[in-house]
């Protein structure tokens, strides 16, 4: 470690708290903006109805319908820096509480679909950019494009409808076997419920990965050293090994580290359709139901996890590329 | 020269290289960049092909290694130590008996350390003491083994490209540009290093614009321009105008510093307007309508040139 580190950390640290800063802002004013009256989406209409005006006004209290929105931002934002998360209006929990349940179910979920689609995307982009213009490359391309273009909503409800509906393979929805204790829960049930709602996340993941490794792999065969590595007569196993898988290894890294937020994005629609008690299906609960302190709290954290892949991007570049680490090191 | 009873380790004729390019839609067009090149490189010589930039000498060599792009069609015959060189053929020897010095360091691994690199990897003691040989030769450090091509400077990347060649045992050595951005005393040093591969048996091919150079290490000069052999002149040709044959030669003696640097006017022809017949023809002060005929590639004086005026 040198002080060329210390000063990247630090960089990266304020550029992570003026950002959370900022998403915070927007997400509030973004909330403030929504046309819907928290009281009517989360008590009725017709419950609304049969009130007496005190009662309303209780209520009116506990969503915060009447504090001027400057007030709320500021007192959340000192909680918030406290370290306190505030209560979900809507769980009735203190925040931190319903993110760790929810984030631990969609971790799993969301790790599986990464590395899936990491791997896999890899693999297939390799494939096809060192047989350009092939079969192969053809096919893999073929179904990248297709896959590209199909929203991932459809896709799940597609899969939920072959493998559940009429093959009877995986569960239809949620994270855990109906009418089973917590306790009695285990790992593979888990494992079990996240199949398909990972698989949808992965396939629509891979195409994106596999078509940026195919164009690198492409700009990398067509490279000056590999065609120098050609004449001085490698081929095969070693020219990919030494000069392709080299090569494409890098970029591949800073991908499948910026891909985390396209996994994330992803998620929300897809632990929709899946009834997938996770974070992304939170965010919608807390969305539509002006639970402020929650949606705040979960875009936060989303934030953080996503900026704090690309951080890992870049210091694994800086570890991995010879050129930055001893580059760096000699000046 | 002893030429005549001997048999070219490489031997090019009537070569063409073709591109298909598709401009506007779809819309095809062929461009061809070299025709009619005649080149042969006999054992324990050194050749230099020398032509102004864009004439198509990197494509020449990129020709004879097998290793053009896909859009590029290659016409003609290549006969390697009596045989056709075939593509199978040349896969196989490629990179060992017959090597290549490419024109720049972008032919460089960027991610790998220079001794692996140099060495493909090999590991036993012969390489390594061959590869240790070549860096006191060539004064570099042993450390710079275990450095990545971005920490040397350009001139030390040269010599690792040189370097390249050095460690097999080639029959054929074919270099493109292998001194641009070298100094003078540096660039002759390389250029000796050429000339000693070839006194130690091989056939060297040097691909390069410096006519200067050429002459004082090479043994045979071929002249190209706009994609065609035009001469074939030994060097003490070089030593009086009236030696030598093609106007275009000739022109080029005169622009050499110690003859009064004169200019040439005008500029080589672009390959998608060629003229008919001589390319040189616009520029040629002898030019007559026989010019725009097909012109023969043919012996004057030991030598051979592609004008019907030379005698
Ligand atoms: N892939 C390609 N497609 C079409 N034309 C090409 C292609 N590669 C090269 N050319 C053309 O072929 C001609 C010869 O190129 P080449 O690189 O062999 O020149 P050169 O004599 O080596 O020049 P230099 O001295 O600059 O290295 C140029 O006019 C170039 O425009
Ligand atoms: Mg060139």
């Amino acid at each position: 470690m040198n002080r060329r580190w210390y000063i990247f950390i630090l960089k990266n640290l304020i550029r992570i708290v003026l950002l959370t800063v900022c998403i915070s802002i927007v997400t509030f004013a973004l909330m403030k903006a929504s046309p819907i009256d928290p009281l009517q989406a989360n008590v009725g209409q017709a419950a609304l109805g049969s009130m007496s005006q005190e009662q309303k006004e209780k209520l009116e209290e506990y969503w915060g319908v009447n504090t001027p929105p400057v007030q709320q931002y500021l007192s959340w934002a000192g909680d918030f820096v406290r370290g306190d998360m505030g209560t979900s209006l809507l769980y009735r929990q203190p925040v931190t509480k319903v993110i760790a349940v929810k984030l631990s179910n969609s971790l799993m979920l969301l790790a599986i679909a990464w590395i899936l689609s990491g791997i896999l995307g890899f693999a297939l982009g390799v494939i096809s950019g060192m047989n350009r213009g092939r079969l192969a490359d053809k096919l893999i391309k073929g179904y990248c494009l297709i896959i590209s273009s199909t929203p991932a909503f459809w896709l799940a409800l597609l899969l939920l409808m072959i493998f559940s509906v009429w093959l009877h393979i995986f569960p239809i929805g949620l994270s855990v076997p109906i009418g089973v204790e917590a306790s009695g829960v285990t790992l593979a049930d888990r494992i079990y419920h996240a199949v398909l709602p990972a698989l949808t996340l992965s396939i629509t993941g891979v195409s994106n990965i596999a078509l940026h490794t195919r164009e690198k792999m492409i700009d990398i065969m067509e490279s000056d050293y590999v065609l120098f590595a050609r004449m001085r007569g490698e081929k095969g196993w070693r020219l990919f090994r030494y000069y392709g898988f080299r090569n494409v290894l890098l970029p591949a890294v800073t991908l499948q580290f910026a891909s985390i937020s396209e996994i994330f994005g992803g998620s929300v629609l897809v632990e929709q359709v899946f009834s997938y008690p996770g974070l992304g299906q939170a965010a919608v609960a807390a969305g539509l139901g002006s639970d402020l302190p929650l949606l705040m709290a979960i875009t936060i954290v989303s934030a953080l996890i996503v900026f704090g892949g690309n951080l890992t991007a870049n210091i694994l570049y800086g570890l991995i590329d010879p050129r930055i680490r001893r580059g760096g090191a000699e000046k | 020269m002893r030429q005549e009873e001997r048999e070219p380790v490489l031997k090019i004729e009537n070569m063409s290289i073709v591109f298909t390019q598709y401009d506007r839609g779809m819309h095809q067009t062929e461009l061809p960049v070299i025709r009619n090149l005649d080149v042969e490189v006999y054992a324990g010589e050194m050749v230099a092909v020398v032509g102004s930039s864009g004439s198509g000498k990197s494509l020449l060599a990129h020709g004879v290694m097998g290793v053009l792009p896909y859009n590029a069609s290659m016409g003609g015959r290549i006969t390697y130590c009596r045989e056709e060189l075939t593509g199978k053929r040349m896969e196989k020897i490629r990179g060992k008996e017959i090597v290549m010095v490419p024109q720049s360091t972008a032919f460089l691994n960027p991610l790998m350390k220079i001794g692996p690199q140099i060495r493909k990897g090999r590991k036993d003691e012969e390489s390594r003491k061959k590869l240790r040989d070549i860096f006191r030769r060539y004064e570099l450090k042993e450390e710079v083994e275990k450095l990545y091509p971005f920490e040397l400077s350009g001139g030390m990347n040269r010599r690792i490209l040189i370097s390249t060649a050095m460690i097999e045992k080639p029959k054929l050595v074919i270099a493109d540009e292998p001194t641009p951005g070298l100094d003078l005393k540096v660039a002759k040093r390389a250029m000796e290093h050429f000339r000693e591969l070839a006194d130690m048996g091989a056939g060297v091919l040097v691909i390069t614009h410096d006519l200067e150079l050429a002459l004082e290490v090479a043994d045979r000069i071929v002249v190209f321009y706009a994609g065609t052999t035009i001469e074939e002149a030994s060097v003490q040709d070089f030593e009086k105008e009236e030696t030598l044959r093609h106007p275009y030669t000739k022109a080029l003696w005169r622009a050499m510093p110690k003859h009064g640097f004169q200019y040439i006017p005008g500029t080589q022809p672009y390959v998608k307007n060629l003229p008919k017949g001589c390319p040189f023809a616009p520029r040629c002060s002898q030019c007559t309508g026989e010019c725009s005929k097909e012109i023969p590639y043919r012996t004057v004086r030991e030598g051979k040139v592609r004008c019907i005026y030379a005698e």
